[in-house]
């Protein structure tokens, strides 16, 4: 085998970025398909996603929800813990500010509702995740399994309770009543003008900040505090973090913490920032996407950020196109599973090739001082 | 009350079918060592497949050979990510899962202009009860008549290739060869792999059976049960296989009895809706709830215990290569 190494931005950067450009010519052929000319159609979506201010708001509201799912799958993947669960921690976490917002939202103006729904929708899909981890670090059972059937259990109970106890009287729908008007968070646009900024109206509100403190939060826990540095031993060689004094049950247990918080912190966007209520299946898959964003953001707060902002990109890209074409949206999820499937699955397809081409155009002929292996 | 009872088996059956067969696959899969949570995109590329095969084509058995095709070929991908390319397992289920309900969404939009849905099938395009002999004759024969000509006639094809189809699962995984050797390779390549016998070769053969074993499930849902494709149809019924083939600790019969179960439940869930007992109306959702909320105190241990094949998820690599 040769010594010579590849420098490190290929494997982080190049790398990726050749699995997306694949995954996003698989997708090219299937717009070919469907009758719509990928150029035209990548137009269309830049320009409904970044060309105007209303366009900018959307994607960036739809990446707020990203950062928190994709944080959340990455903090875990981190400890070597495959949480599935987002979907189900987001949609209990939910639930939380939810009943924050309904309760205290009655008395209180949204600056004093804004920090309790963010402990308390923290602390439910903490709890969420909490049972899966016990179980995994405990009792053996697969994080993978159990937090698949916690999705669906979070999916009765909230039916049950949307259906059952949180629904009013007079309404058919199956939603909560619509939170007190002083509760809701600010928007962007209207932080804005009490700038002197105007921009126009979107569902963009405050908790896009919130998120980009979690992300900065993040980066400093997992690589400047001792728990962080616990949680990649552990997830780099458990044994190994074993013998050097880790206590593996400590650490799924809060890698899983930390990771259904920031999954519960998705209900102060969708629910408290646009919404205004509890609806069921506001999470709209959501959690599974946070996959393929911890997947391309490699599991790096700054390249979740990034990758947020490429799936919210997609999503206010595919409605226009939606609404351009009269294609379904779901075309998005394909280009999402495109992906997954080759950033995640077939990470390692192109690996030994690029390789290969790179050091046969770059690398210099190792010198007999470098010789040392 | 008799009848009541009669009737909720024979929903059990019907919503168990696509269970007992997705279950097998995955059996076959995971026995090999190799995780399968892309069972749900695979009944759902299917179901679409084969509805919309046999739409075209005006045979329901073209649709299912179609709809198996299509669930071969995403069993391949998974197979190529994770054999060929040790990529993660769940990963790739995942992506397998999330592309198949992108896609039949869109190119059902694309091919039929009906929001997703294939056109509602008739004739030979759909899987027919078949009606057993005799079973009209019977059904005012008391007790056995009833259970006769609802229970036991008037099911599906594929609903009648399950009495072969479990059995001859079992006899392959634990009376041949074939099926010693995807066991062994499960709980240790290593060993199976200086024994001579290629681990590749066995992995592939066994997501081939699993992908040939979910597409008549996924077949069943639209061509059989619904007679039409409906976006999300699968809703969560491969994973709930998946809970019933870890309930049944990944062995044929067990898994059986855990679909049963799992359908049960879900034919109560439908039939108590709306039903109250004095003032408290019982909340359907915890019905619903009820395999997964077991399947979770299974795998932690309080009731028995499932143990998994040791080498699941792991790659096989060969020392040198």
């Amino acid at each position: 085998m040769s010594q010579t190494q590849v420098p490190a931005w290929v494997s982080v950067a190049l790398l990726p970025a050749i699995n997306v450009f694949a995954a996003f010519l698989v997708s090219a052929l299937l717009f070919m398909y469907i009758d719509i000319s990928p150029i035209d159609a990548i137009k269309v979506m830049w320009t409904g996603a970044f060309g105007y201010a209303e366009g900018i708001g959307y994607t960036l509201y739809y990446t707020t929800g990203f950062i928190f799912t994709g944080l959340a799958v990455a903090i875990a993947f981190h400890a070597g813990l495959f949480n599935i669960g987002g979907e189900g921690q987001a949609y209990i976490g939910g639930l939380g500010v939810g009943l924050v917002c309904l309760t205290l939202g009655e008395f209180a103006p949204w600056y004093v509702v804004f920090p309790v729904a963010i402990i308390v929708g923290g602390l439910f899909g903490a709890a969420w995740a909490f049972i899966p981890a016990y179980l995994q670090a405990k009792r053996g059972s697969h994080i993978v399994i159990t937090t698949i059937m916690f999705n669906f259990i979070a999916a009765s109970l909230m039916a049950y309770l949307l259906v059952d106890i949180l629904k009013p009287e007079t309404t058919m729908a199956t939603e909560s009543r619509v939170f007190a008007a002083s509760s809701w968070l600010p928007k962007m646009h209207e932080m804005l003008s009490w700038v002197g900024v105007s921009m126009s109206a979107s569902p963009l509100n405050l908790s896009f900040i919130f998120a980009l403190l979690c992300c900065l939060l993040l980066w400093l826990f997992i690589w400047h505090t001792r728990w962080g540095y616990e949680i990649r031993s552990v997830g780099s060689n458990p044994s190994a973090a074993t013998y050097a004094g880790i206590s593996y049950v400590k650490i799924v247990i809060i890698a899983m913490l930390i990771s259904g918080m920031l999954a519960g912190f998705f209900g102060l966007n969708v629910l408290q920032g646009e919404l205004h209520q509890i609806k069921l299946n506001f999470v709209e898959g959501f959690g599974f996407t946070g996959i393929a964003v911890a997947l391309m953001g490699r599991n790096h707060p700054l390249g979740v950020l990034l990758a947020s902002l490429l799936f919210g990109f997609l999503y206010q890209g595919g409605a226009e196109l939606s609404f351009e074409y009269g294609v379904d949206r779901n075309i998005v999820v394909v280009l999402q599973g495109l992906v997954i499937l080759f950033s995640g699955a077939l990470e390692h397809m192109f690996k030994p090739s690029l390789e290969r081409t790179y050091l046969k155009l770059f690398a210099k002929k190792p010198s007999p001082s470098e010789g040392v292996a | 009350m008799f009848e009541t009872i009669i009737l909720m088996l024979d929903a059990t059956i019907r919503v168990a079918t696509p269970l007992i067969f997705a279950s097998l696959a995955g059996m076959f899969c995971e026995r090999s060592g190799i995780v399968n949570i892309a069972l749900e995109g695979k009944l759902l590329a299917a179901a679409f497949v084969g509805a919309a095969t046999a739409h075209v084509t005006g045979s329901a058995w073209l649709g299912l050979l179609a709809g198996i095709g299509i669930s071969v070929l995403l069993a391949l991908l998974h197979g190529f990510a994770t054999i060929t390319h040790r990529g993660d397992h769940v990963v790739s289920g995942m992506a397998i899962n999330i592309l198949a309900a992108g896609l039949t969404v869109t190119l059902g939009r694309h091919w039929f202009h009906q929001g997703g849905q294939t056109p509602a099938l008739s004739g030979d395009a759909r899987f027919a009860p078949i009606q057993l002999p005799g079973a009209e004759a019977m059904a005012d024969v008391p007790v056995i008549g009833l259970l006769y000509s609802e229970l036991i006639s008037g099911h599906s094809a594929l609903v009648y290739l399950l009495i072969i189809t479990v059995p001859l699962a079992w006899y392959v995984m634990f009376k041949t060869r074939f099926g010693l050797r995807l066991r062994a390779v499960g709980e240790s390549p290593a060993a199976v792999d200086t024994a001579g016998i290629s681990v590749v070769r066995m992995r592939y053969s066994a997501v081939i059976i699993c992908g040939l074993l979910v597409g008549i499930g996924g077949v069943y849902l639209s061509v059989a049960q619904t007679a039409q494709f409906i976006p999300n149809m699968s809703a969560g019924k491969g994973y709930m296989a998946l809970a019933a083939l870890i309930f049944g600790k990944w062995r044929p019969f067990t898994a059986l009895a855990a679909c049963l179960l799992f359908g049960f439940l879900d034919a109560m869930a439908i039939r108590l809706q709306g039903v109250s007992i004095g003032d408290f109306a019982i909340p359907v959702q915890a019905i619903e709830a009820i395999p997964y909320v077991l399947t979770v105190f299974l795998l932690a241990g309080f009731i028995g215990k499932a143990i998994a094949p040791k080498a699941i998820g792991v790659p096989y690599t060969k020392e040198r290569e």
